[in-house]
């Protein structure tokens, strides 16, 4: 990136004073950010949403807000799987988020199989004509390969009731994370091939830029982005507003 | 967790080591390769600046560049400082002298605070305490149900009045109920806020009056980058921490939050998180862990592993059986299981020294399987033919394979295997070192953990 800009003013492309410098490297920073960007596609019926990530990272409350803008604003009948079956309470709470999205929640007995109640949410999501079937996963560390393992039979099991499913696998990245979430982004692609990232936290200190290093090195986008814990507070991601902060001080 | 630095600083420092003199430009050398190791793990900049400040001085001094062997004197200096950085040798939590200790956690949303109440609960609860966890988080769904579920599974008390009660007042009925209790530790959990949300900060500093804690420890993800020391310096401030617990250590982050936070802050890391279950929690010891850091192991870690696990007695019964040539299937599964007890085998691996330089064995992950595996089989015989398993015959082999859902040939290793541990248990209680290749053979024909490349 820097070569490229450095290129651009010696040739003259660029005019060599602070600011032009500085609002030709937001764009580019921009540019890289939006490599490979794609809507959220729900055209499938119900579309699937597979959500993944590290403990703490913020998949439930990302879920929710999702669960909240398809129903409430886009008026789509949403079914909420509670695959999160190892954590304490894990389904409480994304219940508690169903019933603030008006969404439907189907959930499994705690150590259930996390397969199981993701295929029985995508039964009675078709069975009720549901538009869209968002599959909560419990929080794991990539460096477990045995949950990584688990998490890529939940995508399996869901492949097999509905061919191209999950439509979209979301992976939420804590905007706090330093170098890490780039391993985090990759190890989990490599597991159930991510289409997007969800930065969340994005309302602290932290500017999140790994997520730059996400989409230049791995190519995938960030689709959308957390900024609060109230419902409303998820907005899609916008790469020039995300450079221009990048850069800021 | 500190793989990638870990790497780095030991071929810096193998190749100093190596090193019959040492000139200054070679220290210099050794110095920016440090520096880059640390800034590329997260670690802060002005941490980094003034941590190699320290280090080149301190090997420049006379006494390292004139000692007989000036390369192992460096990688000590490095050692101290690393422990140093870290928070020196383990602080303790104060107690309170008479009624309950109150500890208040504290952190950004997800740091795993929760978790983190009822792993402490579990630690304390291990040293004979009776503890007590007050349920302050009101905001985020769920949380007083989660609290209340692992902290039960934690032996822990919980004191909750759900969601509608304000925090402020949980924290302060909670502590009256635990004097009123006599409880020997509170716990507070609170809810995550971010550093900069100045009603949650203040609402924080209003527990913190109301319950008079004595112990604050904030929560922090390890995988936290160079946003760490703003989010500490700004809970410094509002909170008042007086250490640190550390989560996730078990994922591949390179630790920079663990290895700036004390600098920037004062504040030692006083507890380490290291996986799932509510058993995987520490203290944290600088030094030990700066030993690690370097490829020294740990032994010390793992000889009070050890000693929490191993019965004394038990120990001696097993040496006395096998120096009367008695050991049997029955004390084999006896001792799998304590060693099983220490935790994870990959994780023990970790703490002996010179194994981080295997690069075999540190990405090896030791299925936990095969273990299981044997356990099942010997669990399938009869009390008799733990005994003697001499007596196993062809149909007795398929009944056992039967039982442990196996197949003959596993149990037929088994059975090898114990044989020919038997004769080497022989042949070193009579004095006589093993022969070699029966070593050899034990290790290569036996039904041994399958050792796998990540």
């Amino acid at each position: 990136m820097v070569e490229r800009l450095e290129h651009e003013v010696d040739s003259g492309a660029v005019p060599a004073d602070g600011a032009a410098v500085r609002d030709r490297l937001i764009e580019i920073l921009a540019e890289v950010a939006a490599t490979g960007r794609a809507p959220i596609d729900l055209s499938a019926e119900p579309a699937v949403l597979m959500m993944v990530g590290v403990n703490g990272t913020g998949k439930t409350t990302t879920i929710g807000k999702i669960a909240w803008h398809l129903s409430k604003e886009m008026g789509l009948s949403v079914v909420l799987a509670a695959a999160d079956t190892y954590r304490a309470a894990a389904a409480e709470q994304l219940a508690e988020w169903a019933h603030r999205a008006g969404a439907e929640l189907v959930r499994g007995e705690e150590g259930a199989d996390p397969g199981a109640v993701a295929y029985d949410a995508i039964s009675a999501a078709r069975a009720r004509g549901a538009d869209v079937v968002i599959v909560d996963t419990a929080g794991r560390l990539h460096t477990q390969s045995n949950l990584m393992e688990e998490l890529a039979k939940v995508r399996r099991v869901i492949a097999k009731q509905i061919p191209d499913a999950p439509h979209e696998t979301l992976i939420s990245i804590d905007a706090t994370t330093g170098q890490n979430g780039l391993r985090q982004a990759k190890v989990f692609s490599e597991a159930v091939e991510v289409d997007g990232v969800v930065l969340t936290k994005l309302d602290g200190t932290a500017k999140g830029g790994i997520a730059l290093a996400i989409a230049g090195d791995l190519g995938i986008p960030v689709k959308l982005i957390g900024v609060g814990e109230t419902l409303e507070d998820l907005r899609p991601f916008d790469p020039s507003e995300y450079a221009a902060a990048l850069l800021a001080d | 967790m500190f793989d990638q630095l870990s790497d780095r600083l030991q071929a810096t420092l193998s190749d100093v080591r190596s090193r019959g003199k040492l000139s200054e430009s070679d220290v210099d050398a050794a110095m920016r390769e440090i520096r880059l190791a640390l800034l590329e793990a997260d670690v802060n900049f002005k941490v980094v600046k003034s941590f190699t400040k320290t280090l080149k001085e301190r090997c420049l001094g006379a006494e390292v560049l004139e000692s007989l062997d000036p390369g192992q004197q460096v990688v000590k200096i490095v050692n101290e400082e690393l422990a140093a950085l870290m928070g020196g040798t383990g602080s303790e939590l104060a107690m309170a002298s008479s009624g309950p200790t109150v500890i208040l956690m504290a952190g950004l949303q997800g740091s795993g605070k929760t978790t983190a109440c009822a792993k402490l609960a579990l630690h304390f609860g291990k040293a004979g305490k009776d503890v007590a966890i007050a349920a302050c988080d009101v905001y985020r769904p769920a949380a007083v149900d989660q609290l209340v579920t692992v902290g039960e599974r934690a032996g822990a008390h919980v004191y909750q009045q759900g969601t509608e009660a304000d925090p402020v007042d949980i924290a302060e009925w909670a502590l009256g109920q635990a004097q009123a209790e006599r409880r020997d530790v509170l716990i507070v959990d609170t809810a995550g806020r971010l550093h900069i949300d100045q009603d949650l900060m203040a609402e924080l500093s209003q527990i913190r009056k109301k319950t008079k804690p004595h112990d604050v420890l904030l929560v922090v993800d390890a995988m936290t980058g160079q946003d760490a020391v703003g989010v500490a310096e700004s809970f410094a401030e509002a909170a008042e921490f007086d250490g640190v617990v550390m989560t996730k250590l078990d994922g591949d982050a390179r630790g920079g939050a663990a290895l700036s936070v004390k600098a920037v802050t004062g504040k030692p890391i006083l507890f380490a998180s290291t996986g799932e279950k509510l058993e995987d929690f520490d203290k944290f010891h600088p030094d030990r862990m700066a030993s690690r850091i370097l490829g020294m192991g740990d032994v010390l870690s793992l000889i009070e592993k050890a000693e929490q696990q191993v019965d004394e007695k038990q120990a001696l019964d097993l040496q006395e059986k096998m120096r009367r040539d008695q050991f049997t299937l029955e004390d084999f599964l006896t001792q799998m299981r304590q060693v099983r007890k220490m935790g994870p085998l990959s994780g023990i691996i970790g703490m002996l020294p010179g194994m981080g330089a295997m690069k075999q064995l540190k990405d090896a992950d030791v299925d936990e399987g095969e273990l299981d595996r044997v356990e099942a089989i010997i669990l399938s015989m009869t009390p008799a033919e733990r005994a003697n398993p001499g007596m196993i015959n062809g149909s007795r082999r398929k009944r056992i394979a039967n039982g442990s859902g196996t197949r003959v040939q596993h149990v037929n290793q088994l059975v090898k295997q114990f044989d020919q541990m038997r004769v080497m248990m022989r042949s070193m209680a009579s004095g006589k070192m093993p022969d070699p290749q029966q070593l050899a053979q034990m290790s290569g024909g036996a039904p041994r953990p399958k050792v796998r490349r990540r």
